[in-house]
Formats: C-alpha cells, sequence, structure tokens
C-alpha cells in the first residue's frame, strides 16, 4: 500500500476557528500521529463532542462522527466495544468532558475501553462566547465573565487518576511534537487514555494566554522562563511495571496534578497495562470476542433468514419435554 | 354485577412478604398446572422495596388460552397475614382460602407493612360487617359469602418436615412455607403431585439440598389437605386438559429477549430500570448465540453509568453495523430524547424498547401504566422520523422485536418498541415460537465501490439525495467510504452545512421516510382488527397489554348478544390515518380504552382522522386492566349510561 502522507489526513472543510486558536496545534499533532502511524484511513475514527473542539473531526480526512454535548465517550465506547479493530480517537472540550460529560468521564474509567481521549482545556466555553468553564480557576475573571469565576475548578488529572483511567498525560497545544508524541502513546496504549491538552483561547481566555505560557509575568525573573516543564526530563518515568508501584505513583501524580503557575508539568503521569481492558473483560465470557466481535457476526443467511438459534433457549422454558 | 370465570378455569392468587419467595412459589404453581395441561395467565404485583412489603401473583388456570386477568379470585393461597386482610374480600362466593391457622387471632394494626390507606379501607370494612379487626373477622366476612377457610398450621408441618429430613434447622428450613402453600392448594385443586414434583426439579433441579427439601415440603403438605381435609366438595376444581405440546410459559420481557437475539440484535446497553431490566439480564445470561451454520454468535450486554450513555453507546455501535438496542422505562426514556434526535438527524438505525410504568416522574414504579404514548410519540426536540410500535401481549413482543430491528434498517432511523410493565412482568403459556420473518437489512452494505461523483468536499455521499429518501449505508471501517455524522444539519457527506437549500432538501429527505414507511409496512403492523367486519357499528379502540383484557370481555358480550368490533392499533407513529379511517368509516360509536388517564390514543384519533371518541374508558391506578372491569364498563356503555369517561379502578 502506498504511504499515506500527512496531507491525506487533512480534509479541504473550511476551517472557521479563530485565528490563533489553540485547536489548530491539536489537530496538525491528531493528523501527524495518524500519518507517523500509517493508521489507514477508513480504519480510524474521530470522535468529538460539542464547541470549538466539536468540529475536529470534519477537519481530518477519516470517519469522523461529531456527536452530542458531553456525550463523546459513551459514543465512542459503544463503538468501540462492538468493533475493537477500528482506532477510535474521542475528543473534546472542557466544558463537554468535564462539566456536562462528568459522569461519562467517571463511568468510562470504570469501564477502561481502549481508546484514547483529548481535552481541549482551554478553561472557557468558547463557541457560546466565553463562560468560565469547569477548569477556571475559583476567582478568576477572564474577558467575558461579568464577576469573577464563583466556581472552584476540578482537577482533570486527579480526576482521571481516581476514574480509573490507566493512561494519564498533559501536552501543550503549542509544543505540537511534544503533543503529537504523547497522542502516539495514548493511541498505542492498551486500555483508555486521559490527554489533557492546555490550549490557550486567543478570544476569550485573556489570563492564560501563549505568553503567559511563555512566561510572562512570572515574578521574580527578568527573562522568559516558560511555565510549562517535562516531566520526562526530570527522569520521571510513569509506566507501572508492577502493581505494589500503584499506590507512591498515585501521591506523585496527585502533586503534579496541583503543581499550576510558575511551574506547570506535561508528560505522560501514569500508564498502566496491567489494569485489564473492558475488550479483555469481555473475552472472560465471551471467549472468541477479538475474533468475532459484534461488527463482525453474520446475522442472516443468504435468503435473508436469521443466523441464531432459539431452540435451546426455548427448551429451559419448555412445559413438558 | 361481576365476571364470573369460565367453567374448567380458575383464578388463583399467592401473597407473602417480598423476598418470601411469592415469585418462584407462583412459577412452580404455574408451570404445575402447565404440565397438567392448562393455559396459564400470570399477572405479577410488587412494591418498590426489596424485602418485607406485600406482594402478590395471580394467575389464571384455564382449559383454553387466556391472556387477562380477573377481579375476583377463586383461591387465595397465603402464609402471611396480610395476603388474607388484602384479598379476601375478592375472593368469590364459592372460592377458598389457604391460612396459617396461628394467625387467625392477628390484629389489623398489628401488621406493620399494611399502610395506612389500606388499613383504613379494610378495618371500616371490618366495622361496618360487624366483625372484628381481626385476621379471623376477615375470615368470618368470607365465610359469609360462601367461601371455604383451609387453616393450615405452617409451623408444625415445617418441625415435621424437619424431621422427615433429620434437619433441626429450622429457620433455615421455614424457607418452604411458600411451596407448602401451593402444595396444598394443588392438592384441593385435585392436581396430580407428580406435576408439582416435576416443576419443583425444573426449578431447583441444580440445587441438590434446596430440591431435597422443597419435594419434602410439597409432599408432606400436600398429603396433609388430604388427610385432614374433605377436598371433595371444594367447589373450585379443574379437569386436567390435554397435554399442551410444543408450550413454552414464558414472561413478555423474556419473549423480547428472545426476539432480539433471533432479529440480530448483537449488542444491548441499558442502566437499571423496573421493568426493563428483566430483559438485559436476560440478554446477558444468554449471552453465548448458536448459530444454523454451526458457528458461535454472541451478544454483548453492557451496563452503562446513566441512561444517557446507554443510548448513545447504543448509537455509537450501531454505526458500525450492529443491530443494536437499548431498553428502558419513562424516568430513562426521558433522559434518551435528545440522543434520539441524533440518531433521527444521522439516519441511524437503533431500536429503543420501551417499557412503561406509571409516571409521572418516579410515579408508581413497580405499577402499571400505558401513559408515556404522547411523550414517546414525540421525544426529542425538532422534527425528525422515528417509528414507534406497540406489542399487544407476549406473542407480539416476540415477533415486533425483530420487526423493529427491520423498521430501524429499512428506513434507517429510531424505532421504539412500546410495551409494559402488564406485558414484560406477566407469564403466559405460549406455543413454541417459530419464525418465518427474515431480517431485512435495506440498503446496508458492506463492500463499495469508490464513489464516482463523489460529494462537494470530495467524500462518500453517506446522506445522498436521490430518488428514495433511503441513502446506502455503510459501517465504520469500510473503505472507499469515509462519511461524517454531525448532530448539525449537514451535506451528503456528513459535514456542518447551514445552507437555507441544504436545510430543506435534508429535512425533506429525511421526514419522507415517514410517508415511504406508512407505504410498506403491513396493515397488519398498522392496527389488527377483531370481532369486526365493514358492518361493525360499535368499535372499541386502543393499543397495548390491554388486547387480552379487551378480546375475552368482547368474548362474553358477544355470548350476551352485544357484538363490539376491537381496533388494536399498532404503529403509533408515523399514525396510520388511512387504515383507522377506514376502521372507523361505519362506526355508530367509538369507545377508546387505556391505562391513562388522557385518552393519549384518543386524542390521536381525533387529532388525525377527525372523527370524536364518544366513550373513554380509562385506568391510572396503577394495577392493570382486569377483563372483569372492562366487561363491565362496556355492558354499561351499551346499556345507556351516559358518562362519557369511565375511570376503572380495580386491583389492590
Amino acid at each position: 500500500m502506498a504511504e499515506l502522507k500527512l496531507a491525506d489526513y487533512k480534509t479541504t472543510v473550511h476551517n472557521d476557528w479563530c485565528p490563533g486558536c489553540g485547536d489548530f496545534g491539536i489537530l496538525n499533532a491528531i493528523q501527524m500521529a495518524l500519518s507517523e502511524m500509517q493508521i489507514p484511513r477508513h480504519k480510524a475514527v474521530i470522535f468529538s463532542g460539542i464547541g470549538c473542539s466539536g468540529k475536529t473531526p470534519h477537519f481530518i480526512n477519516v470517519y469522523g462522527i461529531h456527536t452530542l454535548h458531553g456525550r463523546v465517550l459513551p459514543f465512542a465506547q459503544g463503538a468501540k466495544i462492538a468493533n475493537p479493530d477500528l482506532e477510535i480517537i474521542a475528543v473534546g472540550g472542557d466544558g463537554d468532558g468535564l462539566g456536562i460529560g462528568a459522569g461519562h468521564f467517571v463511568g468510562a474509567g470504570r469501564k477502561n475501553v481502549d481508546i484514547p481521549y483529548l481535552i481541549f482545556n482551554n478553561e472557557v466555553y468558547g463557541l457560546t462566547k466565553g463562560q468560565a468553564s469547569p477548569t477556571l480557576r475559583l476567582g478568576e475573571k477572564t474577558k467575558s465573565l461579568v464577576t469573577p469565576n464563583t466556581n472552584n475548578s476540578v482537577n482533570p488529572i486527579a480526576l482521571a487518576l481516581v476514574s480509573g483511567f490507566t493512561f494519564i498525560a498533559r501536552s501543550y497545544s503549542y509544543d505540537v511534537k511534544h503533543l503529537k508524541d504523547t497522542i502516539k502513546r495514548a493511541i498505542t496504549h492498551k486500555g483508555l487514555a486521559f490527554v489533557d491538552v492546555l490550549q490557550p483561547c486567543p478570544t476569550y481566555d485573556d489570563i492564560h494566554t501563549r505568553e503567559w505560557f511563555q512566561g510572562k509575568n512570572k515574578p521574580g525573573s527578568e527573562n522568559l522562563i516558560p511555565r510549562i516543564y517535562k516531566i520526562e526530563e526530570s527522569g520521571y518515568d510513569g509506566i507501572i511495571h508492577d502493581e505494589s508501584e500503584v499506590n507512591k505513583k498515585m501521591s506523585k501524580i496527585l502533586e503534579f496534578s496541583s503543581e499550576w503557575g510558575d511551574r506547570i508539568p506535561i508528560g505522560i503521569f501514569y500508564q498502566n497495562e496491567l489494569v485489564p481492558s473492558f475488550h479483555e473483560r469481555i473475552a472472560q465470557n465471551i471467549n472468541d470476542y477479538f475474533e468475532r466481535p459484534p461488527s463482525h457476526q453474520e446475522i442472516s443467511d443468504a435468503e435473508k433468514k436469521p443466523t441464531a438459534r432459539i431452540d435451546k433457549i426455548l427448551d429451559k422454558l419448555q412445559i413438558n419435554d | 354485577m361481576s365476571f364470573s370465570d369460565n367453567a374448567n378455569s380458575i383464578s388463583w392468587l399467592i401473597g407473602g412478604p417480598q423476598g418470601s419467595g411469592v415469585d418462584s412459589a407462583a412459577n412452580i404453581f404455574a408451570k404445575t398446572c402447565a404440565k397438567e395441561g392448562f393455559h396459564i395467565f400470570g399477572k405479577r404485583e410488587f412494591y418498590s422495596n426489596i424485602k418485607g412489603e406485600h406482594s402478590y401473583f395471580t394467575i389464571r388456570i384455564s382449559e383454553k388460552p387466556v391472556n387477562s386477568h380477573l377481579e375476583d379470585v377463586n383461591m387465595l393461597v397465603s402464609f402471611d397475614a396480610e395476603t388474607v386482610f388484602r384479598h379476601a374480600d375478592k375472593v368469590s362466593p364459592n372460592g377458598v382460602i389457604i391460612y396459617d391457622s396461628s394467625l387467625a387471632e392477628t390484629v389489623l394494626d398489628e401488621v406493620p407493612t399494611i399502610d395506612f390507606e389500606a388499613n383504613k379501607r379494610i378495618g371500616k370494612l371490618l366495622q361496618d360487617s360487624g366483625l372484628s379487626q381481626k385476621l379471623n373477622g376477615m375470615l368470618d366476612l368470607a365465610r359469609s359469602r360462601g367461601c371455604t377457610v383451609y387453616g393450615l398450621p405452617y409451623y408444625e408441618m415445617i418441625e415435621a418436615v424437619g424431621r422427615n429430613l433429620d434437619d433441626p434447622k429450622l429457620s433455615k428450613l421455614s424457607r418452604v412455607v411458600n411451596v407448602m402453600a401451593i402444595s396444598a392448594s394443588l392438592s384441593l385443586l385435585g392436581i396430580k403431585k407428580d406435576m408439582l414434583i416435576s416443576a419443583i426439579k425444573d426449578v431447583f433441579g441444580s440445587k441438590p439440598k434446596l430440591l431435597s427439601s422443597n419435594i419434602e415440603a410439597a409432599e408432606y403438605a400436600y398429603s396433609y389437605i388430604n388427610t385432614k381435609f374433605d377436598a371433595k366438595n371444594i367447589k373450585c376444581k379443574i379437569t386436567p386438559n390435554a397435554v399442551l405440546k410444543d408450550y413454552v410459559l414464558i414472561s413478555g420481557s423474556q419473549a423480547a429477549a428472545i426476539g432480539k437475539i433471533l432479529g440480530g440484535c448483537r449488542l444491548q446497553t441499558y442502566y437499571p430500570i423496573t421493568p426493563a431490566s428483566d430483559e438485559s439480564e436476560f440478554l446477558e445470561s444468554n449471552q453465548i448465540i448458536n448459530q444454523v451454520d454451526g458457528k458461535r454468535g454472541s451478544i454483548i450486554v453492557v451496563q452503562t453509568e446513566d441512561e444517557i450513555a446507554a443510548i448513545t453507546m447504543a448509537i455509537g455501535a450501531a454505526l458500525t453495523g450492529v443491530r443494536t438496542a437499548t431498553a428502558t422505562s419513562g424516568p430513562g426514556f426521558s433522559l434518551m430524547a435528545e440522543a434520539l434526535g441524533w440518531a433521527g438527524m444521522n439516519e441511524v438505525p437503533l431500536v429503543v424498547t420501551m417499557y412503561q410504568r406509571a409516571g409521572p416522574s418516579t410515579g408508581l414504579p413497580t405499577r402499571h401504566e400505558q401513559g408515556d404514548l404522547l411523550f414517546t410519540i414525540n421525544a426529542g426536540h425538532g422534527d425528525f422520523p422515528k417509528i414507534v410500535l406497540a406489542s399487544g401481549d407476549i406473542e407480539e413482543a416476540f415477533y415486533d422485536s425483530i420487526k423493529v430491528f427491520n423498521f430501524a434498517e429499512l428506513y434507517q432511523l429510531p424505532v421504539i418498541h412500546l410495551l409494559d410493565k402488564a406485558i414484560s412482568s406477566s407469564i403466559q403459556t405460549s406455543k413454541r415460537f417459530s419464525n418465518e420473518l427474515k431480517i431485512e437489512r435495506g440498503r446496508f452494505k458492506r463492500d463499495i465501490d469508490k464513489d464516482p461523483s463523489p460529494g462537494t468536499a470530495g467524500h462518500f455521499r453517506r446522506f445522498k439525495l436521490e430518488d428514495s429518501p433511503i441513502s446506502t449505508r455503510v459501517p465504520l471501517g469500510t473503505e472507499n467510504a469515509i462519511f461524517w455524522n454531525t448532530g448539525d444539519e449537514h451535506t451528503e457527506e456528513g459535514h456542518i452545512s447551514e445552507d437555507p437549500e441544504n436545510r430543506n432538501k435534508m429535512m425533506d429527505k429525511r421526514m419522507k421516510k415517514l410517508e415511504l414507511a406508512l407505504e410498506k409496512i403491513a396493515e397488519d403492523d398498522k392496527a389488527a382488527c377483531y370481532n369486526f367486519d365493514s358492518n361493525t357499528k360499535n368499535v372499541v379502540i386502543s393499543w397495548g397489554s390491554t388486547k387480552g383484557a379487551i378480546l375475552e370481555a368482547l368474548e362474553r358480550l358477544t355470548e350476551e348478544g352485544s357484538k363490539l368490533g376491537f381496533i388494536q392499533v399498532r404503529l403509533l407513529h408515523p399514525f396510520p390515518t388511512g387504515t383507522i379511517k377506514k376502521f372507523l368509516n361505519n362506526a355508530r360509536l367509538i369507545i377508546d380504552v387505556e391505562m391513562n388517564y388522557s385518552s393519549q390514543l384518543g386524542s390521536l384519533v381525533q387529532q388525525y382522522t377527525g372523527r370524536e371518541i364518544d366513550f373513554k374508558i380509562v385506568k391510572y391506578n396503577g394495577r392493570p386492566m382486569s377483563t372483569t372491569e372492562i366487561y363491565i364498563a362496556l355492558k354499561a356503555i351499551l346499556s345507556g349510561n351516559n358518562e362519557r369517561r369511565i375511570v376503572l379502578d380495580g386491583g389492590t
């Protein structure tokens, strides 16, 4: 098969994101990851929620399912459970995944279906003109807010950890290479992978801007020192090799997750493939699940007659033998 | 006025605290009678509670097929006081009551699970009759009507069984009291003990210890009746029927589940809710599927975090080409409304099996109602196509479970299969299902050539605008057919479009499917008529689970010289206006029968056909309609009662 180029993963659909939007970096990183991994276009499906990020699938030339606000995870899980051969990527905004969809975020963690999930985290509801999202901190006042935020923020990394995600990472939309590599790791991970993508909203988030991430207004420094640092560079390894490591690593991850402001960690905090995926759990009961998942089963023959036999079930309910 | 049962049939009731084995006892009893050749119809009633509150099971046994219950009970079987207090006044004059003789002095106020309202009602009944507020008072009242009462010293009987089994753990053994009660009743009815033992083996066969204690208890109670009482003169007695060959004893939820398996459903999602969960649990316990080609199939049942996840996960799975369903009840269906619209917008075949219970809100969560018809057909914002089909009984539930998948795929839209608790939780003897139905997948393809004339963005046109509103559908993962879906209005390729011209074309495409469905769906699936010809002047119209009770009431009225036709509307959306108009063309009198407050079908009939409903018979107390009360209400209407709306209130 001919090699697929980066351009093959792009559509010609007009992109209407604001100039300078962090979404562009994420879009590029997804396309680069797919291209570097040479994932056949028809085998990949991007599922998205609602909002600016929800439009992402339309710009990627693979199957694209733009779902409902907050519901991207159950849609994506349904498809992956029915056909584990598909390479499914779920994307959505922070309001989508951690506000209206927070119940599904937790529910998905318990299942550990084998999909990567990227949250485009910009602290605002962009498409509805800049209201506070669940990741905006208490008392912060972004451009569109009438009064400072009266809600406290949710900690996505910690929430993912306690919900049971088996891969937890963070990246930054303007570090496309780091993001692309993180997405590739999330795709290859066996189980549910969460990538928290920090992403400035140039239109509505006037606090955590690109310049802010670059180090502007950082106290005690004359030169710009980026606030973001890479945890791998400090020798941290998030991979769990043995269940006994989990507790120790958990406290370290919680520590990372509460770092914010002058130092913001990115990288792979946690990867635990010792936890069985949902698919492996299904295969415990249906042992040919991977060979014959629901999508591969023939339910009727050439004459359209059902292939299923119900006689044994009826036998159990039969009155006389 | 009452409705006495036919000669060779009886109406039997067992009650007891929830968790005491009322259900399993009733099932053993039903199976025993079925083995003896009787047709069975059984109805479950229980509180939203796990242990202790009153539950009961009514079973009709008849030489003819039965599909409804009656108000009167011929034999009341109990092992607690509450059952007698609550039901003894429903026992017919020649009926029988079996009770625990040690409880005869129990005072009404001492039964804590009898709620205040019921306590007041029963207390007043006893007071008005000049009787004591004790269980004995209730029994005296029954005796005064001509009932025979049989007191059983259950405790002593259990002690004796313990001695026979050489098992001193009586507290554990006391669990067999339910089987003793039914055994006593079968002995009185003259049903052969062998059948009972065989039914007990069917139920406890895999648990040897339970099997032996239950058999011993059954044997003991059976002969206890024979030695202590002379049952020869009891008036409710039945004689065995010919053997029911190739019959099953099955509940509505089991029938629907088996229909799904045969119909090719290979993934079902659900969130626990009464009365829908039974179906999902039955599917899961039959998840490995035998196939005619010798291969093995399977159905995955996924329990989700809520009903929104249940429906959206089902849609995601359906996009991979799998026949997928979710099952729920009113509160869960309310949560599914938004996603239903997404499935309509993206032309996804999806089945929602909707088991109604009494609303609104939590309502009467374990009780009956048909209150969700208008909500179901209107669920979701905006105009989008969906099909709503309602089954009238357990057998229909099976065949319709296959048909709804065909509709979903033929027309590429969500289909709601409307059932209710009266179908799902009831049991019935039914001829083994045979299937001549085919699997119709419509324009579904797994392989496709590259589109020679792709859409404006160069992609496959999943929503191609052509002569038919149905476009070629492929599963996710198909080569040459990459497409997009979005809840936004979209182009033929599935990309967002707010263009006004495209909008009209796409709305027209989707909504035209309803016209196509009305044109193609068989007349029998739109509405069934019974006792009906073109000269029928008086017509009963209804839908869903009231079918059995209506048919039997009409049969009785016909015998009495009053013929009424019955139209059972099955396709509720799109509404089969032409079919219904044709049926109502010569009708002089239209009587709408429904288990809801507002006569929801009646309003649809008026809206679509312009025909006024002359009489409305409704019920909304959470208990299903009995043949008795429908018969009485129809009789009143025929004899000139001019109440336009009759509210039925039967049931305990």
